[in-house]
């Protein structure tokens, strides 16, 4: 237990946790102190000396975001002289300020303006020259404009101790002090934007958004990333339904603060030029734009003729579609060929925690690895293809103190923070963990984390392992992309449907289908074109997407869909967490591929149930709510906005084990598969060109 | 890069003294900038190299500290103090006629790069006032005429 | 080019010679002129000591820092923790860059081995083995001067290991700073000393506790390591009695400005500013009346001539409401601009601050450019009070003194000398112009 302590602030008793910040202490009792440089995590600064207050005997104001609480402590937070020196700092602030707020991005979402309307005066008595110093531009999406800087050196703490990258510094001194980045003129660096979100004031702005449009024309939608399989929350600033800016404006997901690059910055394939908006249909060996009855009406003869019918599913798409799709397939086509690109064995993984408890689960959160005493890493690379993942181990390693081991085929960036590194062959992770076993065995519990290179058997071993360790010991698979997990557990398999129960009959997987003679494929937000040599001409191919893709372009009947940020819906990251997935826009033209599936299933004449009618995935997902194992979860927390755990660990699961079909797309941060080639931003950036993962990752 | 003979055994034992490289970092700044004339982009990363520290963390020391600085001064850097003590007794009288006589401005170098000029703050000659320094030379009690001197002196000593 | 003893220190009858009193021997600042006149003994001494016992004598001197603050220096050793399982540092402040003061530089020219001893024996104190002399760049005579009588001790087996066949191991380092008067605030000189910028800390921690390193360390100016060998030597008492009670001792006192002997003179303390200056410093240049006096460098506020029985000691001048700061005494003339002295002051500290902390990075340059337009005539009445009320607003509200040491000569220039600031209004040119 903690040990409490009173103290007094203006006048009332508070009791607050024994060295906790004043600051914080206060805000836990409801009451603010101003602050520009504290910031919860980071060092401590005391340089904006905003936080002045007044304590019993002291013969000056001190700084509350420095001064821990002490029994008995009589505190003022505002009085006269504490008001005269919170006016005073903040006009001295302004003197070389250019003002310049009718025109600045930050302009109606800025704390100094915030600041100054609430503490500060009025006028200004300075009347000298100010400090001018031009704009510069640090790379495609980051700017500095020095003289907006008040220096709180928040950019430079998000950097190094949050990003772990060092990036920014400060350079000069006194008054010319300015933030620099590492590259004398421009940035070298992961370009997560970190500094952007956390800049209080428009000093640092966002190539993508800059002087575009005010805070408050727009709407803010909150809603899962669409990248990869960590989920962040990320606001969507739409106007006039186009996305201006990805952040992180309330910081109320599970990502807490942090987004990457691809969060970020990787939404504007959804006004992509490349998109497609009209159906088209193959005429003479041609895609031809046509209108929706007509594909619609040829999607379905084309899929009725054939006799054998291959369904593939995608990993971006929402949990609802995926279980349309796989129903779609099953009970509608009765074909039991469906499949989807597996990055992470989840079956095997179920398979191996079987019979387990639900509490406490062998399976983590994404939360559970920031509170984690230890993490055990295996294969993958994080700070490339699980960016939130790294964010949460780095920020456990310096504030909780988390050990992380590692065991890898090659050094990856996250050694930094690691209590012990091991690099291990191909093949021989799970062998080299022997050599962490007494370490592990010291520690409290242990969240063991592993990428595609753990596959089938090797689950089985780990979970084995494992269970020699003496503490809780969890697990978390890594899979690519935004809903890749919820891809499984709506049985987008061939083996399971979904709830990891076994498929009424088992099916081809993705590469026989793709080898093998059936007459039509069925293609939903899937690029397997790129990977396998599909039997075009053979087939009649169905493909529905946003994009003229490799395989779009072998389609006869191709249907333009609606992206992750233009339909509602849930999906599961790959920590086994649903979120909502919000409405953000709506893209002309396109249509959800939950209300093409249902178009063509009404138009082949399919009883599908309830979500038969269904263009509305509400419907759609309370019958997942009803029928799929572990996805009876709370409804209400989820329509609020949390992320909720599915609780996917169940009996035995009767699984066909393909370790080969799974692997990594292996995904660093400036590419996310087929949609990061429509996310301008991402490859603007110089770091795009050289960033690759090392040799053997994810394989 | 690799530094003279004597600087070496100097960085040599530096990098011995310090319980922590980095604590280095400063005065092989200094060193290194007075044999190479300035702190070149090839000096930060050699030094940062050396000390297992980023550039952008040498940078930021070298912004910070108002004797290094990465373009080369005059072969003669001439300080004119003129802090309190030193204006008492006639430091701007020194410092206006410094700009005159070398005919460049503060941080200025002269075409030749014979001179450069700077004036600097207080550098703990207040009782000898007012004060010069010419690289790391002191001069007390300067005088318009003392300055003409030291300066003549320097022109005649040629390029040494 | 190297200045000699007469040059620095003029002499007056008044000096009481004890840290300088080896000065004027020939060779002075050689290892065998001091091992002959005394030297190292005192530290043999303080080796038979217990650490208690040597904290003891050194609180019995009554010597206080002679870097400005004039905190106990006995005391400031009492609070290194002995339970910490660190290992321990030594740091000397040769920072010297205070306005108005020049008296470390002639330690470590004319005597740097009596600044090692005094070094080793806070070594023996605190069981620290290791002392860094941390020297403003611009002083590189002076690095190498201290650095020969480094080199000349660790060859006589005074510093290295087993230092005599004592047991006791010290290590020395003479560190060259770069351009920077905040370097000589204790945490900022630490962070320079660790190859940072010069920013200070966040305190608590003290460097007592948590210096050099995160280990404990004890910091002091030059001149006091440089005291602590006499004090060992002839004893706390002995030392004290030299000065007044809680004062005790003989400093190192700059004068400068317009008197007719400025230099650098060892005067007891509690000695008054009337003798200093017209005594030991020969009285005004041109017989000229007074018109404001810097006690202990620039920090420090400004006393008029109705101060001048003020005792020099660090309690009197307090009571003056001003400090004995340095030692660094400016005497002004009454041909002096005191804007202008506000300006180049404030000058001087808009360039030091560091920049960390608002009120200090925009408080000083604010009130430099409105000096500067004041100074040139621009100045409007409303100005001279703002100027006080800006130096209001940064007073004890920075984040390290430096804040502090640019308001409250502010304050008292305008408190002092507002007719001065009067007479600049409406665009008059300043009526000093000419006069000196
Ligand atoms: C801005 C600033 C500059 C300082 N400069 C010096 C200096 O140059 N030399 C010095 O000894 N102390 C300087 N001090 C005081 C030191 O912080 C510290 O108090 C002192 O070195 C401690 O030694 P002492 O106790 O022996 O005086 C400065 C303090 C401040 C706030
Ligand atoms: S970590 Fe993944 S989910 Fe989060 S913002 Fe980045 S790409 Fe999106
Ligand atoms: S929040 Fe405390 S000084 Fe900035």
């Amino acid at each position: 237990m903690p040990e409490l302590v009173k103290f007094k602030l203006n006048d009332k008793e508070l009791t607050a946790e024994k060295g906790t910040l004043l600051i914080e202490a206060a805000r836990q009792n409801g009451v603010e102190i101003p602050a520009f440089c504290y910031y919860p995590g980071l060092s401590l600064q005391a340089a904006c000396r905003m936080c002045l207050v007044d304590i019993e005997k002291r013969p000056k104001l001190a700084t509350a975001c420095t001064e821990p609480v002490m029994e008995g402590m009589v505190v003022w937070s505002d009085n006269e002289k504490i008001h005269t020196a919170r006016k005073t700092t903040l006009e001295f602030l302004l003197t070389n300020h250019p003002l310049d707020c009718p025109v600045c991005d930050k302009g109606g979402e800025c704390e100094l303006q915030d600041m100054v309307f609430r503490y500060g005066a009025g006028g200004s008595r300075f009347v000298e020259e100010k400090l001018h110093v031009p704009e510069q531009k640090w790379s495609p999406v980051v700017y500095y404009d020095a003289p907006r800087c008040i220096l709180c050196y928040r950019c430079i703490r998000i950097c190094n101790e949050g990003m772990g990258v060092g990036a920014l510094g400060l350079n000069y001194r006194g008054v010319n002090s300015e933030i620099v980045p590492n590259k004398g003129d421009h940035l070298e660096c992961e370009e997560c934007g970190m500094c952007i979100d956390i800049c209080p004031v428009g000093a640092l702005t966002s190539g993508a958004y800059r002087y575009q449009t005010r805070p408050w024309e727009m709407t803010y939608v909150a809603t899962p990333c669409a990248h990869c399989g960590d989920g962040c929350k990320v606001t969507l600033s739409v106007r006039n339904n186009q996305i201006m800016r990805g952040n992180n404006r309330d910081a109320s997901g599970l990502n807490g603060e942090f987004l990457c690059i691809k969060g970020r910055y990787g939404y504007d394939f959804t006004h992509s030029a490349e998109r497609i908006t009209k159906p088209r249909v193959r005429k003479n060996d041609e895609l031809v734009e046509c209108t929706w009855t007509e594909a619609i009406a040829a999607a379905a003869a084309g899929l009725k003729a054939a006799k054998t019918h291959g369904v593939i599913g995608s990993t971006h798409t929402t949990n609802e579609e995926n279980f349309f799709l796989q129903k779609f397939a099953r009970q509608g086509l009765k074909t039991p060929h469906i499949d989807h690109r597996r990055s992470a064995d989840f079956p095997a993984l179920m398979d191996a925690l079987a019979g387990r408890p639900a509490t406490p689960s062998a399976l983590a959160t994404s939360r559970d690895v920031l509170e984690a005493p230890a993490v055990l890493l295996i294969g993958n690379n994080p700070t490339d293809q699980h960016p939130m993942l790294a964010w949460n181990i780095r920020t456990a390693v310096r504030l909780r103190k988390q050990h992380l081991y590692i065991v890898n085929r090659a050094s990856i960036p996250l050694v930094a923070q690691a209590e012990a590194a091991k690099i291990a062959k191909a093949g021989e992770e799970i062998e080299e963990l022997e050599r962490f076993r007494d370490a592990l065995a010291k520690e409290k519990d242990v969240v063991i984390i592993f990428g595609s290179e753990v596959k089938g058997a090797d689950i089985t071993k780990l979970v084995a392992f494992g269970d020699t360790l003496p503490g809780h010991t969890r697990y978390i698979a890594l899979a690519d992309n935004a809903n890749s997990r919820g891809a499984v557990d709506m049985g987008v398999l061939p083996d399971l449907g979904p709830g990891y129960q076994p498929a009424a009959q088992a099916g081809m997987a993705l590469d026989e289908m793709l080898a093998g003679n059936l007459e039509a494929f069925l293609i939903v937000g899937a690029n397997p074109a790129r990977r396998y040599l599909i039997q075009a001409g053979k087939a009649f191919v169905v493909v529905q997407d946003m994009f003229l893709t490799e395989t779009a372009q072998i389609a006869d009947v191709l249907l333009p869909s609606a992206g992750p940020y233009e339909k509602g819906g849930t999906v599961t990251n790959t920590y086994g967490e649903v979120q909502r997935q919000k409405l953000g826009l709506l893209v002309n033209g396109a249509k959800t591929d939950l209300e093409i599936l249902s178009l063509i299933a009404r138009a082949m004449g399919f009883d599908l149930g309830a979500a038969n009618a269904a263009t509305q995935s509400n419907e759609v997902f309370e019958e997942i709510r009803r029928s799929v194992k572990g996805y009876n979860i709370a409804a209400a927390a989820l329509w609020t906005g949390s992320a909720v755990p599915a609780v996917t660990l169940n009996g035995a699961v009767p699984h066909r084990d393909r370790p080969d079909l799974i692997a990594s797309s292996n995904d660093t941060l400036f590419t996310s598969g087929t949609l990061g080639r429509y996310c301008s931003a991402l490859s603007a950036v110089a770091e795009a060109k050289e960033r690759k993962n090392p040799e053997g990752i994810g394989k | 890069m690799t530094f003279s003979a004597p600087l070496e055994k100097r960085f040599a034992r530096m990098l011995q003294s310090y319980p922590q490289k980095r604590s280095a970092l400063v005065p092989m700044l200094m060193y290194a900038q007075d044999e190479v004339g300035s702190l070149t982009d090839e000096v930060i990363a050699e030094i940062a190299d050396r000390l297992g520290v980023t550039v952008l963390q040498v940078n930021e020391v070298i912004g910070y500290y108002s004797m290094m600085h990465k373009k080369p001064l005059g072969q003669y850097h001439v300080q004119v103090y003129t802090n309190i003590s030193c204006m008492l007794r006639g430091g701007f009288k020194v410092w206006d006629h410094a700009r005159k006589t070398l005919g460049i401005g503060h941080k200025q170098v002269d075409a030749d790069g014979r001179f450069s000029l700077e004036e600097v703050e207080c550098i703990g000659s207040c009782c000898w006032a007012p004060a010069m320094q010419v690289n790391y030379d002191y001069h007390h009690n300067v005088t318009p005429e003392s300055f003409d001197r030291v300066i003549n002196e320097l022109k005649k000593g040629g390029g040494q | 080019m190297i200045y000699g003893l007469r040059d620095l220190m003029p002499g007056s009858e008044h000096e009481v010679k004890v840290i300088s009193r080896r000065f004027d021997l020939p060779n002075s600042a050689s290892i065998d002129t001091y091992l002959a006149n005394e030297g190292y003994q005192a530290f043999l001494k303080a080796r038979k000591m217990t650490q208690d016992e040597i904290i003891e004598e050194v609180k019995k001197s009554g010597l206080r820092g002679r870097g400005g603050a004039g905190f106990s220096t006995g005391m400031k050793w009492s609070f290194v923790p002995k339970n910490i399982q660190k290992p321990r540092y030594i740091v000397c402040n040769a920072d010297e860059s205070e306005p108005g003061t020049c008296k470390d530089r002639l330690l470590m020219q004319f005597d740097p081995h009596e600044i090692i001893e005094g070094m080793m024996i806070a070594g023996l104190a605190i069981d620290a083995h290791k002392g860094f002399i941390y020297i403003r760049g611009e002083y590189r005579f002076l690095i190498e001067i201290v650095e020969k009588a480094i080199d000349e001790a660790y060859a006589r087996g005074w510093l290295g290991k087993n230092i005599q066949g004592t047991g006791f191991d010290f290590d020395c380092v003479a560190h060259s700073g770069a351009g920077a008067y905040e370097c000589g605030e204790e945490s900022a000189l630490l962070e320079s000393l660790e190859g940072k910028r010069g920013i200070p800390r966040i305190r608590p921690p003290f460097p007592a506790v948590a210096g050099l390193y995160q280990s404990p360390t004890i910091l002091n100016n030059v001149e006091t390591f440089a005291t602590v060998p006499a004090i060992i030597l002839k004893g706390g008492d002995w030392y004290h009695a030299l000065g007044t009670p809680k004062n005790g001792g003989t400093k190192l006192t700059n004068i400068s400005g317009h008197v007719k002997r400025p230099g650098c003179y060892e005067l007891p303390l509690g000695i008054s500013l009337r003798k200093a200056i017209y005594e030991v410093a020969g009285g005004m240049e041109g017989d000229k009346k007074i018109k404001a006096i810097i006690p202990g460098g620039s920090s420090t506020p400004m006393l008029v001539p109705d101060q001048l029985d003020t005792p020099m000691d660090f309690d009197s001048m307090a009571k003056q409401g001003t400090f004995l700061g340095s030692g660094g005494l400016v005497v002004m003339n009454e041909d002096t601009c005191m804007v202008e002295v506000a300006l180049r002051v404030m000058r001087f500290y808009s360039h030091e601050s560091c920049g960390w902390c608002i009120p200090c990075r925009e408080g000083t340059t604010w009130l430099k450019k409105m000096l500067t337009r004041f100074h040139a005539g621009g100045g409007e009445e409303r100005d001279i009070n703002l100027i006080n009320e800006l130096a209001q607003a940064m007073l004890g509200r920075t984040f390290c003194p430096l804040g502090d040491a640019a308001a409250m000569p502010m304050i008292s220039a305008v408190k002092h000398f507002r007719a001065d600031f009067e007479a600049h209004l409406n665009g008059n040119k300043c009526p000093y112009e000419g006069r000196q």
